[in-house]
C-alpha cells in the first residue's frame, strides 16, 4: 500500500532572508510573508474555531502578534511553524471564550481505548467522495470533523490537512511527540470510523442513501 | 503480530515511517487479515479527502480585505516592537 506524502517544504533561506527584512521594519518582506500563509492560517483557525467570523480575526491577529514579536522569534524552527503556534493559542483563546462553559486545552487527552476499536469495517466505495455532490461533501467533512475534541482535531489538521511533519506539530503545539502520533491515530481512526457511514459500499453498489 | 498491534502501528505505516522489520510484518498482517487491510486503506481514504477537501478556504475578496488590515496595523506599529532601541537602563542612582 502506497504511503501518504507530506506536502512539499518552502526552501529555509529566502523565507529567512523575508523574516530578516520584516524585523527591519520592511513591510512588503512582511506582506510577502502573509500572502505566503493566509490561507493556511484562515484554515487552521476555522477548524479550530469553527467559525468564520472567529477564524478572520484570528488570521489578523495572529499575523499582528507575529509581526509585533518577530523579534522574539529566534530562527532555529520554521517562521511558519512559530506563526502555526501563535495561530493555534489565538483560535484556542476564542473557543474557549465562545465556550467558557467547557475547558478547551490542547492538554485535554479523552483516555478512553475504545475509541481507537475500529467498529464498523465495512469496505468504501472506489470514489467514495462522488457520491455527493460538492455541498453535500463539504457537509459531511465539515459535520464529521468539528465531532471530534479539539485536541484530536487540531492534531489531525496540522499533521494531515496542513501536511506539517510530527516534530514541526509538536512544536507548534507545544506537545510531546508520543502525544501528537497518539492524538493522530485516534483522531484519523474516529474520522474514519464516522465517515464509513456515509462512504461504505451499498449491496446496491449504488451508494446513496 | 495481532490487529491490536496492527493498529498501534498503523500511523507510522500511513507516514511511511517505519523500519523495514516492522513494515514487513505489518505487509505479512495486511496480506490476510480483510478486517484490517479495510481499516488502513479506508483510513488512507480518509486523509486523502481531507487533504484533497478545500473546506474553509478563504475567498479572494476576504483574503485582500485581511491583508489590507493586518498590513495597515503593522505600519502604525512601525518596527516590530523589540527593534526598537532599548531605553537606557537606569543607574539606581
Amino acid at each position: 500500500m502506497d504511503v501518504i506524502q507530506t506536502k512539499g517544504n518552502e526552501p529555509v533561506s529566502e523565507e529567512l532572508a523575508l523574516v530578516r527584512a520584516a524585523k527591519g521594519g520592511d513591510i512588503s518582506a512582511f506582506e510577502e510573508l502573509v500572502k505566503r500563509y493566509d490561507r493556511n492560517v484562515f484554515r487552521i483557525a476555522q477548524h479550530i474555531t469553527q467559525n468564520r467570523e472567529d477564524a478572520e480575526d484570528v488570521v489578523q491577529d495572529a499575523f499582528l502578534k507575529a509581526y509585533g514579536n518577530l523579534n522574539q522569534f529566534q530562527e532555529q524552527s520554521k517562521f511558519y511553524t512559530w506563526l502555526v503556534r501563535i495561530a493555534v493559542n489565538e483560535a484556542l483563546m476564542k473557543l474557549r471564550r465562545r465556550r467558557p462553559e467547557r475547558t478547551v486545552s490542547l492538554d485535554e487527552d479523552v483516555k478512553t481505548e475504545e475509541d481507537s476499536i475500529p467498529r464498523e469495517v465495512a469496505d468504501w466505495s472506489p470514489n467514495p467522495e462522488q457520491q455527493y455532490n460538492q455541498a453535500e461533501l463539504k457537509e459531511i467533512l465539515s459535520k464529521t470533523i468539528n465531532g471530534l475534541p479539539p485536541s484530536f482535531r487540531t492534531v489531525f489538521v496540522l499533521r494531515d490537512v496542513e501536511g506539517l511533519s510530527t516534530e514541526e506539530t509538536a512544536d507548534a503545539l507545544n506537545l510531546s511527540i508520543p502525544a501528537v502520533k497518539s492524538r493522530l491515530l485516534r483522531a484519523r481512526l474516529q474520522l474514519r470510523e464516522r465517515l464509513t457511514k456515509y462512504f461504505k459500499k451499498r449491496e446496491n453498489g449504488d451508494g446513496r442513501k | 503480530m495481532n490487529c491490536s498491534d496492527f493498529l498501534k502501528e498503523l500511523t507510522d505505516y500511513l507516514d511511511g515511517v517505519i523500519d523495514a522489520d516492522t513494515k514487513a510484518e505489518l505487509d505479512e498482517h495486511l496480506a490476510w487479515c480483510h478486517n484490517c487491510y479495510v481499516v488502513c486503506n479506508t483510513t488512507k481514504m480518509t486523509i486523502e479527502i481531507y487533504r484533497g477537501s478545500e473546506l474553509y478556504e478563504l475567498p479572494d475578496d476576504l483574503r485582500s480585505r485581511l491583508r489590507s488590515a493586518i498590513l495597515q496595523k503593522c505600519a502604525e506599529q512601525k518596527k516590530p516592537a523589540t527593534a526598537q532601541p532599548q531605553a537606557p537602563k537606569k543607574t539606581g542612582a
